[in-house]
């Protein structure tokens, strides 16, 4: 039956294959005369290598190293900028940064000879935390002052004058420590030759990237490589660079060896050695007046980068961009600066930067509240931002803002407004609410400068096959662009083809990330679906199209002034505690979110991934402490780094409020990282509430309950 | 000379004649083509590779063949097209519980295994059954809501 009503609830299109364990993800592949790679790494934060020893290499085994990358190739990978190195020379920045790949035949083997290298180094002392980087300890890794990228904005009067008349200045530092993807699939790859050219199967977010990363090692062009993408078993951002430190290393073997390689990580490997959320620390300084009334907020936001560039500085821009929450201050002043450290580089993770920030601003205004008395969510729901209203970068919000409605609903649903009376604080009952936004799509112009996506429809006879770049890794895309593509064809969804992407026979449609596939890919491939509809008489054709940026938002990213998004999604939760005086363990007894992601394409989908954001959510608040010793991660397994299991929270209620877009596919917005952004903040504030103190810093396990106890 | 471990797995004897510390999965994995059982960690922690061994669910990356003498074993590819199987498959799909479908082989085995004994579990029962299947993707209630499902569909099949 054809989709007629793009609400009609339909069935994922993979969900059969993985449930029957028919999907091939990375680990899955075989070839014949396949090798196995093991990767050496550096085992100490910073300092100089001195030597490395290899023990004797039976036959048909290979140590590749810097030195192979060939003359004419270059020795980076080509992410946003080059500085991540794809191979250590000379000398390490953190633990765990590639310095060869043991290639052969037998795994055991390779486990022994790994086992066997030995590299000495000259050690120098690491900076870890971004204390250590801002007092340069052992002196800056980059520049003179270790800062890789930072940037302002600026809204209103100015701040020093806004101090200067305040009645009080409330000053509050808030901390997030690192978050581990734990993605259920490890990062792995397969690489062989096909016809002369390079072909890598690959589990990761973003095809086009791998390629244009890798080519420059051997002095290629990004056309000379194909990119395959695998199916992929959960990403969350964890797989948008990082493939590239996978494939890198494995090219430049594959040009020596010329035989089918291939390296799937160990979880221990990909726990202590791929990329994290950045920690942050945000300072605020909040000028209130007698009654304690906002006349303006002045933050420095600090985000500890690692040791490479890689996708920081676009973190920090949209951390900086989602500081002010949904709210519109009379003033403000943000200022970020990222970091250089001797850990492993920060990257990607679901919600790109703005969950960090989110959470400082939201318990930071609770703590406002309850410094004066007010109830938080209503002292919070005074400062909603609205249409027409002035964003911290001085662009306006183009959409209705339906925080009012959201807020009704969850409070109903909860019965907040009871609860938060009833519930004494300190009673260990405890009731919170936070509210939260995601920008969608890429930060300012860089759907238009930058990325400029396209997308192709071919016909042939009555079937259509979708042509992008833009991956499934979980979240439902190769299903929702099917039926949008369906639904503006006028055809069954059976009759729409699309399979993983093959970087040489689609086009480069952007990204998978930034919440971006819908809003912006979907857009363009309906518009590619409405022209093939109108020639659906003309046989067998093809349509291709380039995205088209919409009138208005005007940006300029030299000041970072103007609309720093197209669009925004909107979020407000409501956690529900109970905590065990005795054991400080938190139970959490309820959970009620409303989202707005404009007109959601499939209700299935959508009520997936809300369920599972929040949850991540909800875990990264509680319970994922990932420590940092002296450059070493302390958590090295999933017994030691713990997620959500089935009964670590109730069932959800779950709300969406319809605010169809105007520019987006069929009315929809981005929201696969809006549902991460704010149910922390709604948990602390249920666990302060029930526990009577005050918590500046997540995650905020039981043990850390009793310091903060000790401390109120 | 090296015993030979005899056992079954999906119903076909398998004969295996090397190191009996090997681990389950790479013999099941590597040697039987049986990639529907999904390496997460390596621990026993994620229950991504969960089978079930002699009626009970187990990971089979912490049991070394040694362990398997004698055994009968079950993997996804073992119950996919058995009426049971299909019941649960079809009820993860209609129930949106599939997302990157990494943890989903083991989450079916855990729910095979869950309403072989209690084919009608309450929700608690069906959160304690798969608590140690973890799922990055989906927070639970989708998979808990199609495990519901395919008790009250399967009726007396689970009986």
């Amino acid at each position: 039956m054809p989709i007629n009503c793009i609400d009609d609830r339909v069935v994922r299109v993979d969900a059969e294959a993985k449930a029957r364990g028919e999907a091939m993800y990375a680990s899955d592949y075989s070839f014949p005369d396949m090798l196995y790679a093991r990767m050496i790494r550096s085992d100490i934060p910073r300092g100089t290598i001195d030597s490395i020893s290899v023990p004797q290499l039976p036959e048909g085994y290979y140590f590749i190293s810097a030195k192979d990358i060939p003359e004419g190739g270059k020795n980076e990978l080509w992410m946003i900028a080059k500085d991540w190195r794809c191979f250590a020379d000379g000398d390490v920045r953190y633990v765990g940064e590639t310095i060869g790949l043991l290639v052969g035949p037998d795994r055991n083997m390779l486990d022994y000879l790994a086992s066997n290298v030995r590299i000495s180094y000259t050690e120098q002392e690491p900076a870890v935390t971004i204390d250590d980087a801002l007092a340069l300890k052992g002196g800056p890794i980059v520049g003179e002052d270790n800062v890789l990228c930072s940037l302002f904005c600026e809204k209103g009067e100015k701040m020093q004058s806004i101090m200067d008349g305040a009645d009080s200045v409330f000053t509050e530092t808030l901390e997030t420590g690192f978050q581990e993807h734990v993605h259920l699939e490890t990062n792995g790859a397969v690489i062989t030759m096909e016809d002369g050219k390079y072909v890598l199967y690959i589990s990761a977010q973003c095809p086009f990237y791998v390629r244009k990363s890798i080519a420059g090692l051997l002095g290629l062009q990004p056309e000379d490589i194909i990119i395959r993408q695998t199916t992929t078993g959960g990403a969350f951002g964890g797989k948008e660079h990082f493939p590239d430190v996978l494939a890198g290393p494995l090219l430049v073997a594959e040009s020596i060896i010329q035989k089918p390689i291939k390296l799937i990580f160990t979880r221990e490997e990909d726990m202590l050695y791929s990329v994290k959320r950045h920690p942050s620390k945000t300072i605020f300084r909040t000028a209130l007046d007698k009654e304690g009334n906002i006349l303006g907020i002045d933050g420095t936001i600090y985000y500890n980068c690692g040791a490479y560039l890689s996708a920081s500085y676009v973190v920090l821009q949209r951390g900086v961009f989602h500081a002010n929450g949904v709210y519109d201050f009379p003033a403000t002043y943000l200022k970020g600066v990222g970091v250089a450290t001797n850990t492993f580089p920060s990257d990607a993770f679901r919600g790109f930067g703005a969950p960090q920030t989110l959470f400082a601003i939201e318990t930071h205004l609770d703590h406002i509240a309850r410094k004066f008395g007010f109830d938080p969510a209503e002292y919070k729901a005074r400062y909603f931002i609205k249409k027409g209203g002035e964003t911290v970068t001085n662009g306006h919000i183009v959409e209705d803002v339906k925080l009012p409605e959201m807020m009704k609903k969850i409070a109903d649903a909860s019965d907040y407004f009871r609860k938060a009376k009833e519930y004494a604080i300190g009673s260990g009952k405890g009731i919170g609410m936070s509210f939260y936004n995601h920008g969608g799509a890429f930060t300012g112009n860089g759907e238009q400068a930058i990325i400029k996506a396209h997308a192709r429809l071919v016909k042939t006879g009555d079937r259509v096959r979708i042509e992008v770049g833009s991956t499934e890794m979980g979240q439902g895309f190769q299903t929702a662009l099917r039926k949008i593509v369906a639904n503006a064809l006028k055809i069954d969804m059976e009759q729409v083809d699309y399979d993983n992407p093959d970087t040489s026979l689609v086009p480069d449609s952007g990204p998978t990330a930034a919440s971006r596939s819908t809003m912006i890919v979907g857009k363009i491939a309906e518009d590619c679906a409405l022209e093939m509809k109108e020639r659906w008489n003309e046989g067998d054709f093809s349509v291709e199209k380039e995205y088209q940026h919409p009138d208005g938002h005007p940006w300029d990213q030299s000041t970072f002034r103007g609309d720093a998004y197209l669009g925004y999604g909107w979020g407000a939760a409501c956690v529900e505690v109970e905590v065990d005086k005795l054991t400080n363990e938190v139970r959490t007894t309820g959970i009620w979110t409303c989202h707005e992601i404009g007109h959601a394409i499939d209700e299935l989908i959508v009520h997936g991934q809300v369920n599972g954001g929040v949850i991540q959510s909800l875990g990264y608040a509680s319970m994922e402490k990932m420590e940092n010793r002296n450059g070493h991660f302390r958590q090295s397994s999933m017994s030691d780094y713990v997620i959500p299991t089935s009964m670590d929270f109730p069932r959800q209620e779950w709300f969406l409020e319809d605010n169809p877009y105007q520019w987006g596919p069929q009315g929809a917005k981005g929201m696969g990282e809006l549902v991460f952004n704010g149910a922390d903040a709604a948990y602390v504030d249920a666990v302060e509430r029930a526990l009577g103190i005050t918590v500046t810093k997540i995650p905020i396990p039981p043990e850390d309950i009793e310091e903060a106890l000790e401390n109120a | 000379m090296l015993r030979k471990i005899v056992f079954s797995v999906n119903g076909s004897r398998v004969v295996f004649a090397g190191n009996p510390l090997t681990r389950l999965i790479d013999v099941l994995r590597d040697e039987l083509k049986l990639t529907g059982v999904k390496e997460g960690c390596g621990e026993g922690e994620c229950g991504a590779c969960s089978i079930i061994k002699d009626g009970k669910l187990v990971t089979s990356c912490i049991i070394p063949v040694g362990a398997c003498e004698g055994s009968e074993i079950y993997t996804i590819e073992g119950i996919r097209d058995t009426e049971k199987g299909k019941c649960l498959i079809d009820a993860f799909r209609d129930g949106g519980a599939v997302q990157c479908g990494f943890c989903i082989p083991g989450m079916v085995m855990a729910a095979y295994a869950l309403l072989s004994v209690n084919p009608n579990p309450d929700e608690n029962a069906i959160r304690m059954a798969i608590s140690g299947n973890i799922c990055r993707c989906t927070g639970y209630d989708m998979i808990v809501d199609s495990i519901r499902l395919a008790a009250e569909r399967g009726g007396d099949l689970w009986q």
